[in-house]
């Protein structure tokens, strides 16, 4: 029984995504976010404060020019790519675990990965004195890996299980609460710890406020991989998932294989959402409000759902960043207080506009 | 499907169920009792559980220390976490999402900025912060209600538009943590988590009152919000005005996270999580009201005697509420998980 997935609605989603709207051809929206994309990387390379003409850009790009050239490629291209980075996984991930829930509302967060990250990048600030950059990737990584190990074992995801109430294969809603349940208990001991430590307080706060100021290809290196996997695992696991959110049992008289298949979606977000916070630090928004206006535009099928995200993601995050930088010049806002004050307008306008 | 067919088998069953629900609250009571009295006779000046019950009873010796000095700190606890877990409780039940707390409409981090703002602009005084963090939080509420409004009322518009607000609020807050000198920001960040200290009976009694008023509104509300739970038509069916008990639960929920806020400062968790480990204790199918709230004086009571006579350093009694809340519900979903 082939189901054209882009008209079933998992059950839980408004009825904006019942593809009553005439949805814009798939083609026409990866061409217009590839054409915002382009133009948001030539602002966030031209805009801050020193600003530049888009020709300088370019010429430096191409590799010709002097000191301004230096500024662009030294500077504000690790930014770009790093908000590119960020945005680009926090959103797929977020489709994820939306996708995964049955929750249009749900966010990498709920599965812990912030807390994890959080917690051990306190640790390193408090007990062994790591500030720098690179430390603050691996030991975030490392957190978020951790705690979402510790989310999947509490949460019964890899076990089989017995025949319970639709426990096969563990239920996702047992897996969110294990994320929140484990977040909670951890980033207590995080407030704790930072509240009776000064030096690890002050590390932390600028931490939790999200930037990509002074992110090098020394910290972009290392987290391109963990993006590029979690990537593919999702590009691999979105058909299993679109039949998941017609429910356990449809899905599993299509032969898809639910327990394996939630596992590795909770990887795939871990290894995303995880680069994502060991980058840029707690991008909460992104992974919320990419997939809610990509859905929006394009439904709610993964395949065409993933792909926009890809685009949308980092679109947010680097109009963020550029907007931060010229609000308070020659200061900054970093770039996660932006996206929170950008994002809840638009996060809350298209909810007016898709639920009556 | 499963959850309707747990609800006819619980139906079924009411009587045993109640009675479980009777041995359940009548064991919370007991433990919290203890708790009050062990808190009494802990700190600085150490007392033995009899000297306490002395103590209450009139006795001189530990009279001022227990009855002036600790009881209104403990009563403070256990009504505010009482009142915390009826309004977590009455959200879940209004919203259908387990995991909504009062926050969802953005209190606890309006409450935040509030506090914020007003440190920023110099204010120090309790009586200046409380009366901001009320107003923020309030203030956070209104604009998601206004926000909100035009969708069914505690519906998916309602938690959408909470989570913008509030994480608009929250990157606000972040923001001007990153303004203010370390020392205030450390300052406003343990007020954020929530704490007991410096309560006194000034402010414990009014609480206790305005709690006691709006729980009572909550009971009266119960038997409306169990129909809810069958669906908005089965309960408009049988005579609910599904639009309007909505409304005033929200409302009741919204006043008692206020009261606790205006104590204590934002405690998380508490409206969270006694809501889920009060149902499984009973295994109601159900958010049980009362139930709800006896989970909620034992997390905060308990957080607060750890927060201040168990740990290295003095912590606020939210941090505690957290790690203890959030390490609970790990150990229900693990043992849930294991049975099956």
């Amino acid at each position: 029984m082939p189901v054209r997935s882009s008209e079933a609605a998992a059950p839980s989603s408004p009825g904006a995504d019942r593809g009553r709207r005439r949805r814009a051809p798939l083609l026409v929206v990866l061409l217009a976010g590839l054409a915002a994309l382009g133009a948001a990387v030539v602002l966030s390379l031209a805009v801050g404060a020193k600003p530049l003409a888009p020709a300088v850009v370019l010429d430096a790009l191409a590799g010709r020019g002097g000191a301004d050239a230096q500024y662009v490629m030294g500077l504000r291209l690790p930014r770009t790519a790093a908000a590119v980075l960020a945005g680009a996984a926090l959103a797929v991930a977020g489709a994820l675990v939306q996708a995964l829930t049955r929750n249009p509302l749900a966010d990498p967060g709920l599965l812990g990965v912030n807390a994890g990250a959080a917690f051990a990048v306190a640790l390193g600030v408090a007990l062994l004195g790591l500030h720098d950059p690179w430390s603050v990737l691996w030991l975030a990584l490392a957190g978020a890996l951790v705690l979402s190990t510790a989310v999947v074992v509490v949460g019964g995801v890899g076990s089989a299980g017995g025949a319970g109430r639709g426990s096969r294969g563990g239920d996702p809603l047992r897996l969110v609460l294990a994320g929140v349940a484990l977040g909670a208990a951890l980033s207590g001991i995080t407030t704790g710890l930072v509240l009776s430590d000064p030096d690890a307080f002050d590390a932390m706060r600028s931490w939790h406020a999200g930037s990509v100021l002074g992110r090098g290809w020394d910290v972009l290196g290392p987290a391109l991989p963990f993006v590029v996997a979690g990537l593919v695992v999702a590009a691999v696991c979105a058909r299993g998932l679109d039949a998941l959110s017609l429910g356990d049992d449809l899905a599993r008289s299509q032969g898809v294989r639910v327990a394996p298949l939630r596992l590795a979606v909770v990887a795939a977000v871990t290894l995303l959402a995880g680069a994502a916070t060991a980058v840029a630090g707690p991008l909460v928004f992104v992974g919320l409000v990419a997939p809610r206006v990509a859905r929006w535009l394009v439904g709610p099928a993964l395949g065409r759902l993933l792909p926009t995200c890809l685009l949308l993601g980092p679109v947010l995050v680097l109009l963020s960043d550029v907007l931060g930088r010229v609000v308070i010049t020659p200061a900054e806002v970093p770039v996660g207080v932006v996206i929170g004050v950008v994002g809840a307008p638009l996060l809350i306008a298209v909810v007016r506009r898709s639920t009556r | 499907m499963t959850a309707l067919a747990g609800r006819v088998a619980a139906a079924v069953r009411p009587r045993r169920r109640r009675s479980r629900e009777a041995a359940v609250g009548a064991a919370l009571v007991v433990v919290v009792l203890v708790l009050v009295v062990a808190s009494l006779g802990l700190g600085q000046f150490r007392l033995t559980p009899g000297e306490v019950l002395r103590a209450l009873a009139g006795d001189g010796l530990g009279h001022v220390v227990v009855v002036q000095w600790r009881l209104p700190r403990a009563l403070a606890a256990v009504v505010l976490g009482f009142g915390l877990a009826v309004s977590g409780a009455l959200f879940q039940t209004v919203t259908r999402n387990p995991l909504a707390s009062p926050d969802v409409v953005g209190l606890a981090h309006g409450a935040f900025t509030g506090v914020l703002v007003a440190l920023v602009l110099g204010a120090g005084s309790w009586t200046v912060l409380t009366a901001s963090a009320v107003a923020g939080g309030l203030a956070a509420a209104l604009a998601v209600w206004l926000l909100a409004s035009g969708g069914a009322v505690g519906g998916l518009r309602l938690v959408v538009v909470g989570i913008g607000v509030s994480a608009l609020l929250a990157s606000v807050n972040t923001w001007l943590l990153l303004q203010v000198e370390l020392d205030v920001a450390m300052f406003a960040s343990a007020w954020g988590a929530g704490s007991l200290n410096g309560v006194t009976a000034v402010q414990a009694l009014p609480a206790g009152v305005l709690v006691a008023v709006l729980v009572l509104g909550a009971l009266a509300l119960a038997r409306s919000l169990r129909q809810l739970d069958l669906g908005d038509d089965v309960a408009a069916a049988t005579g609910v005005r599904v639009a309007r008990v909505r409304a005033v639960a929200l409302v009741l929920g919204v006043l008692l996270v206020c009261v606790a806020t205006a104590v204590v400062g934002p405690v998380a968790f508490v409206a969270l999580v006694s809501p889920h480990v009060a149902r499984r204790l009973a295994r109601t199918p159900h958010q049980p009201l009362l139930l709800s709230g006896a989970v909620g004086s034992l997390l905060l009571l308990a957080s607060d005697v750890v927060a201040q006579h168990l740990l290295p350093v003095p912590l606020p009694a939210g941090v505690v509420t957290v790690s203890l809340g959030g390490a609970y519900l790990v150990h229900l979903v693990a043992r849930e998980v294991r049975r099956r």
